[in-house]
């Protein structure tokens, strides 16, 4: 019972990851058909914004030592800041290209980005102690959780039902739900195009944000590659969840944070260094069962 | 000119040297409907894209009231009080029908809650306040096409362009849509073009009727002037007829 609640935590904690990843990405697809691949350096440049430019071996913790009260808004204000203006100074100019193009654009941003923290942190991971009393474990229902599992997994529900909330219940919320789904229709009936990209924009710089506080504190390290494999899988989320569907990232994002973990458990000793092999496999699986994703829209169809 | 209408002048348009419309020229009263028929590719539809801004003429103008809309992009053409709804429908099909109504309110400038109000409203007058909650998506045909025309009713228009709003609709159905389109006429003093393929339709519900036909209008006048018309008839109800189509 402890062991299975454990894996119960595990699963959730990292779910939690991938589907913050994954809404992310696919917030940014919704409104303009855009896979953001420079998302993943996002996720980095938040993290490298905790220290003090530098080369050495060590870190300079400057962000980093503020209170929390300040250190999180601030963080979540770089990412919304960064997020923002790639969209002005680079996606702006592409918003009539077609996708392989923004694509593309949107790679070539991340190398941008990655060689500029490279520059100014070289490429050596450092080690840095954020939030380290929160490895302490408590004990639920007999077992023993570390603290930050249960922390990641409340802040990604409260994210969660905050945007839902902020979607429907908003007006900005509801402009964007249509300017996801037609973005020409919804232009035509008022929709601010502009407006309605950049807040969505803003907010998956804070999703980005978010998980590099998550992966500071639980690895204690900032490594420029730190949301490159975060990134990945959730891209992979959001296909699987169905492009263009929010709760299909979300659900898909636990989904493949729930085999992962699953794997790891439950396949024979000599095969869980190839987790990842079956975790992708179970991915391709299911693309050949559902290949519009799991929530496909169904507005994606009549547009493809 | 100062007369109260929404009126095109003389206005052509063509596509890669083909004329779509040729020098058409059409009022449409405010309070009245407006009748525009002709067989398929005569131009309804471009007519229709001209005078709501989505297609500028080559030549001619398009004037509401008097004042010249040129330049004014569609959505300045909707916030001044011109409508429309299309041939298929084009909700936002993942979003609810209150929702569908609420997006255009705001955009329109209304608060969320101002939206929300006017858009409830809307159902209920037209009388689908039940489908409210239902996913526009997966609507019927039917009930997709009144939700399309709310939409387009939003904040009251002056002038209200109905692309087919009765195709595929039963002969019971399109009672109904006869009915709401009088209503709108009489309660919400609005001016409507109804673009039909539905003659009986048009000639019922008109006070006046175009015919266009190869991006002309050949024809115009009372729904009787059009019954007895010959030119109509040859050009467009005759082939008709001769088909096994509607006779008049």
């Amino acid at each position: 019972m402890t062991a299975l609640l454990q894996i119960l935590f595990d699963a959730l904690s990292l779910g939690s990851l991938y589907a913050l990843g994954a809404l992310g990405i696919a917030l940014i697809f919704g409104v303009m058909r855009l896979v953001n691949f420079a998302h993943g350096d996002y996720i980095a440049f938040c993290v490298f914004a905790l220290l003090w430019p530098s080369i050495d071996a060590a870190a300079i913790v400057f962000a980093g030592n503020l209170p929390t009260i300040i250190l999180i808004p601030l963080i979540l204000a770089i990412g919304a800041g960064l997020s923002v203006l790639s969209e002005i100074l680079v996606f702006r100019r592409f918003r009539n290209a077609n996708p392989a193009t923004m694509m593309i654009a949107s790679f070539a941003l991340g190398y941008v980005l990655k060689n500029f923290l490279l520059m100014l942190f070289s490429s050596r991971p450092k080690s840095i102690d954020l939030w380290s009393n929160l490895s302490q474990q408590v004990e639920i229902a007999g077992a023993r959780i570390p603290l930050l599992q249960v922390i990641t997994i409340t802040i990604t529900i409260v994210i969660l039902i905050a945007l839902t909330a902020f979607l429907k219940r908003t007006r900005f919320g509801l402009e964007m739900r249509a300017a996801a789904e037609n973005f020409t229709m919804a232009r035509m009936l008022g929709v601010k195009a502009n407006r309605v990209i950049m807040l969505a924009f803003a907010i998956s710089g804070m999703l980005a944000a978010a998980i590099g506080l998550i992966l500071a504190t639980q690895s204690g390290t900032v490594d420029i590659q730190m949301g490159m494999s975060v990134m990945l899988v959730a891209f992979i989320a959001t296909v699987i969840g169905g492009l263009g569907s929010l709760p299909g990232a979300v659900i898909a994002g636990f989904l493949i944070g729930g085999a992962s973990v699953l794997m790891q458990v439950i396949l024979p000793l000599e095969a869980r260094p190839f987790r990842d092999a079956f975790v992708y496999g179970a991915v391709i699986a299911c693309l050949i069962w559902r290949p519009q994703g799991l929530l496909a829209p169904k507005s994606a169809k009549q547009r493809v | 000119m100062t007369s109260t209408a929404l009126s095109a002048r003389n206005v052509s348009v063509s596509f890669d040297g083909l004329k779509a419309l040729a020098n058409v020229v059409l009022d449409i009263p405010p309070q009245r409907v407006t009748g525009l028929i002709g067989p398929n590719g005569a131009g309804k539809t471009t007519l229709v894209n001209v005078l709501t801004g989505f297609q500028a003429p080559d030549e001619g103008s398009v004037t509401m009231d008097g004042k010249d809309m040129a330049g004014i992009t569609s959505f300045g053409i909707r916030r001044l009080g011109i409508a429309r709804t299309f041939q298929s429908g084009r909700l936002f099909s993942e979003l609810s029908v209150l929702d569908n109504l609420e997006v255009t309110g705001v955009g329109l400038g209304l608060s969320r809650r101002e939206a929300c109000a006017k858009a409830e409203a809307m159902l209920d007058w037209i009388g689908i306040a039940s489908l409210a909650d239902r996913i526009a998506g997966g609507l019927p045909y039917t009930d997709e096409r009144r939700v399309a025309i709310g939409r387009a009713l939003m904040m009251e228009p002056k002038y209200l362009l109905l692309d087919e709003p009765a195709a595929g609709m039963s002969a019971e159905e399109a009672d109904d849509l006869i009915a709401l389109i009088r209503r709108i006429v009489a309660e919400m003093k609005c001016g409507v073009l109804l673009i039909e393929h539905n003659i009986g339709l048009v000639l019922n519900i008109c006070d006046h009727i175009h015919v266009l036909d190869s991006g002309e209008i050949i024809e115009d006048g009372s729904p009787a002037q059009i019954k007895a018309s010959e030119k109509v008839r040859h050009a467009y109800m005759g082939t008709q007829a001769e088909a096994g189509g509607v006779v008049l």
